[in-house]
């Protein structure tokens, strides 16, 4: 069965999810990179606002991820 | 003794604990300014260690070495152009994946490079196992562990240093492998590089080939402009198709990968540690700071602190400074022979221009301080975070917020604190419409006008509806801007929270004199120039004794009254106005003063004769030169109108060309000159004249 990709909005405060990739330009996606963020790595949503700002963590780092990128950024189950 | 001198330069991740290093290592020793012409700043100290000189560069702090934004242009730069003797790569190591990834580009760069694994107590507790040598052997370089803020291990890190530089041990650039089929494509490239002199002697060849590969702007315009530049085109061209073809459109990415995947190879052979997320107090302090609900009057009630606390503290040194300014004026009155230029020039020109320099300095100071603090304790990251929803539809980031609340403070400091805005183009916008904010000084001279103008109940509202219209006017511009000037992919907004700490003070003093001495250097010669100016066109030529004549005569008052015309249309056409608005690019508060000189106020006399002088005042038919529609107009347009000497010189200090002074003077107004219109020939039409 194929795995379910779903946007980072969808996903409650307190889950773990894995990163899968950014629904944007390549700035984008080599921004996430440079901070960590690229295919396969594991975080956890500790703050979700309305209209995308969250705040995830990887490893011991603490991201912020800006409005409407929430929705760019597409995760998969762990 | 050798006196060697040794070039050392620090790279290293934000929060990484780079500047912690920087500072332990070279205390109070010390710093030479920064570099001419770059904006971001670089700092770099000199000092003696065991018989060598060492002059250590702290370069910004990146996440990776492409071409994507300012500090890494100017980080990658400065390693290729000035060649250290040794490269430092601090590093987090308890973030070691995140960290290495620049490491692995550093290595490429073919330097004399040592790994500094920083905050290693606390990386101890975090893992079980860290295997140094391992790792050491894998990443090809030599790792020293420090924990700098507590002073540990900083001497080896010299010691190795020393070593390093004596020995000259490269490290091996051949570590990372993106596999046979880019090898050979690299390979090619690295042909054709080297049959062009310039380019390898410049340039490692595979690092070179490598970013080419990837589509690095900055690099391919540098190294395109060789004597080889068409076979090298050519052969670039072909690979990077080829490639393309295996591996999709996007190259970048793919060396990301294989980095990454050399990186977690590297640390799951070396590294052991259970996985765990930890939830730090950082995180419970975080639930309350940024949550949805009380985040933002928190971060309303912060802001408001830092205000009052800087005015309130500034107030009695900003007074102090100007006694002494009379103390000294007064001095000179009394030595110097009496109503002769040179009288004027000391008193009004000197003693005055300096003055106007030093007033800033405590507020400066104080705001910076504050600021300093929240920055240093992690807050600013959370600030930025909390309004970026707002500031995107403002078509800003979150980052600006900080640079426009301080700007209703002072445009100075304010314009200073956009260099934490990474991206250039949205530090542009904000620098540019960061004017609109209504700064301290314009204060003055609205209550002036409003107090002889109109009621006490409507002043209140007058006062605010002045402070909404800066607002939305720059709201307006930073859309246009956005949308036509400085278009391109919103930025990504993805930003590291630091855990929160408390700030060193040594560090945050060292941050606050960065700012002050950058201020006096820089700004503070061409205000004091743009005084001094000032001063020459209002007492040239010198013919009259009576102050309000000799002004209407100078220079000063000729370029006025050449002007009136094209107030004609905003209700406010009369060559006083006119000479007051120029004396407000000296300083806004200026406007008052000479308002006061050209309409035959003593120095004695209190505000309140001034006010009257404003309500009588007649235009040459007789008619009175203010309605409560014009005067309204006029503090529209002071309120937008180019800024004063002081923001237009740190604009050019912080953008370093002359080229965004000049463009912000004359668009701010025209900006101003078309509200003003709107506002005075809409309130003629409504019947409001």
């Amino acid at each position: 069965m194929k795995e379910k990709i779903l946007t980072l909005a969808d996903i409650a405060i307190g889950k773990e999810v894995v990163f899968v990739s950014i629904a944007g330009g390549k700035t984008s996606k080599r921004r996430l990179a440079d901070m960590g963020l690229n295919e396969g790595v594991r975080f956890k949503v500790l703050q979700s606002h309305k209209g995308g700002p969250c705040v995830i963590m990887v490893g011991s780092i603490r991201l912020a991820l800006g409005f409407k990128m929430a929705q760019k950024v597409l995760v998969k189950n762990v | 003794m050798s006196n060697k001198t040794i070039t050392v330069a620090l790279a290293g991740n934000p929060n990484s604990g780079k500047t912690t290093i920087f500072n332990s290592l070279t205390g109070s020793r010390k710093r030479i300014g920064n570099y001419p012409g770059v904006t971001v700043e670089k700092e770099q100290a000199v000092f003696k260690y065991k018989g060598y000189q060492i002059k250590l560069v702290d370069l910004p702090g990146i996440y990776s070495l492409t071409a994507h934004s300012i500090d890494e242009i100017v980080a990658r730069n400065f390693i290729i152009d000035e060649k250290p003797d040794v490269v430092v790569n601090i590093i987090d190591a308890s973030n070691l994946e995140r960290n290495l990834y620049l490491t692995t580009q550093l290595m490429e760069l073919n330097l004399s490079l040592i790994l500094a694994f920083n905050m290693y107590d606390l990386a101890q507790r975090e893992v079980d196992v860290m295997d140094l040598d391992k790792l050491s052997q894998l990443m090809g370089t030599v790792i020293i562990t420090t924990t700098a803020n507590k002073k540990k291990g900083l001497n080896e890190l010299l010691d190795e240093v020393i070593r390093v530089f004596k020995e000259k041990p490269a490290c091996n650039d051949y570590t990372i492998t993106y596999g046979s089929k880019i090898q050979e494509e690299i390979e090619k490239i690295e042909e054709v590089i080297r049959k062009d002199d310039r380019l390898a002697k410049r340039y490692s060849s595979r690092w070179l080939a490598i970013k080419l590969l990837e589509g690095d702007d900055d690099v391919s315009k540098k190294a395109i402009n060789g004597s080889c530049s068409n076979e090298l085109v050519a052969v670039i061209a072909k690979s990077v198709k080829r490639l393309k073809v295996m591996f999709g459109d996007d190259l970048e990415a793919i060396f990301a990968d294989k980095r990454y995947g050399y990186i977690s190879g590297a640390c799951s052979e070396a590294v052991v540690r259970s996985y765990e997320l930890r939830h730090t107090t950082s995180d419970q302090i975080d639930k309350l700071l940024i949550n949805r609900v009380v985040g933002l009057p928190i971060f309303l009630v912060l802001m408001w602190s830092v205000f009052k606390f800087t005015f309130v503290l500034s107030e009695p040194l900003v007074a102090l400074i100007e006694n002494g300014q009379n103390f000294l004026a007064n001095l000179a009155v009394k030595f110097l022979p009496v109503g002769g230029a040179i009288q004027s020039l000391v008193v009004d020109g000197i003693i005055g221009g300096v003055g106007s320099v030093l007033v800033f300095v405590p507020i400066i100071f104080l705001l910076f301080l504050a600021m300093g603090f929240l920055e240093y304790s992690g807050y600013m990251a959370r600030a930025a975070f909390i309004m970026d929803g707002f500031m995107h539809k403002l078509g800003l980031h979150g980052r600006s917020v900080i640079p426009m609340l301080l700007g209703f403070g002072c445009n100075v400091p304010a314009i200073m604190a956009t260099r934490t805005i990474n991206d250039k183009r949205d530090r542009l916008v904000t620098i540019l419409v960061n004017p609109f904010m209504s700064c301290g000084a314009r204060l003055p001279v609205y209550t002036l006008f409003i107090a002889a103008f109109f009621s006490q109940e409507a002043a209140g509202n007058v006062l605010f509806s002045l402070y909404l219209i800066g607002i939305v006017v720059a709201i307006i511009m930073a859309k246009i801007f956005r949308n036509y000037m400085f278009r391109g992919e919103a930025n990504a907004f993805v930003m590291e929270l630091p855990p929160y700490r408390l700030p060193a003070l040594k560090g945050l003093l060292i941050h606050v004199w960065d700012m002050v001495s950058a201020y006096l250097k820089k700004a503070g010669t061409i205000i004091f120039v743009a005084c001094v100016a000032i001063w020459f066109l209002s007492n040239f030529p010198h013919n009259h004794d009576i102050k309000s004549k000799q002004l209407e005569q100078s220079y000063a008052g000729k370029i006025g009254k050449a002007i009136t015309p094209v107030f004609e249309p905003l209700g406010f056409a009369d060559w006083r106005t006119s000479v007051a608005l120029i004396g407000g690019f000296g300083a806004k508060e200026v406007i008052i003063a000479t308002l006061g000189t050209v309409h035959s106020v003593g120095d004695n006399e209190s505000g309140e004769a001034l006010r009257v002088k404003l309500q009588n005042a007649i235009d040459q038919e007789g008619r009175k030169l203010f309605t409560k529609l014009s005067v309204y107009s006029l503090m529209v347009f002071i309120l937008l109108y180019m800024p004063c000497a002081a923001v237009i010189a740190v604009i050019k200090r912080e953008t370093g060309s002359w080229r965004w002074s000049i463009f912000a003077v004359f668009y701010t107004t025209v900006v101003a000159w078309m509200f003003s219109f709107i506002i005075y020939q809409g309130g003629l039409l409504l019947g409001l004249g």
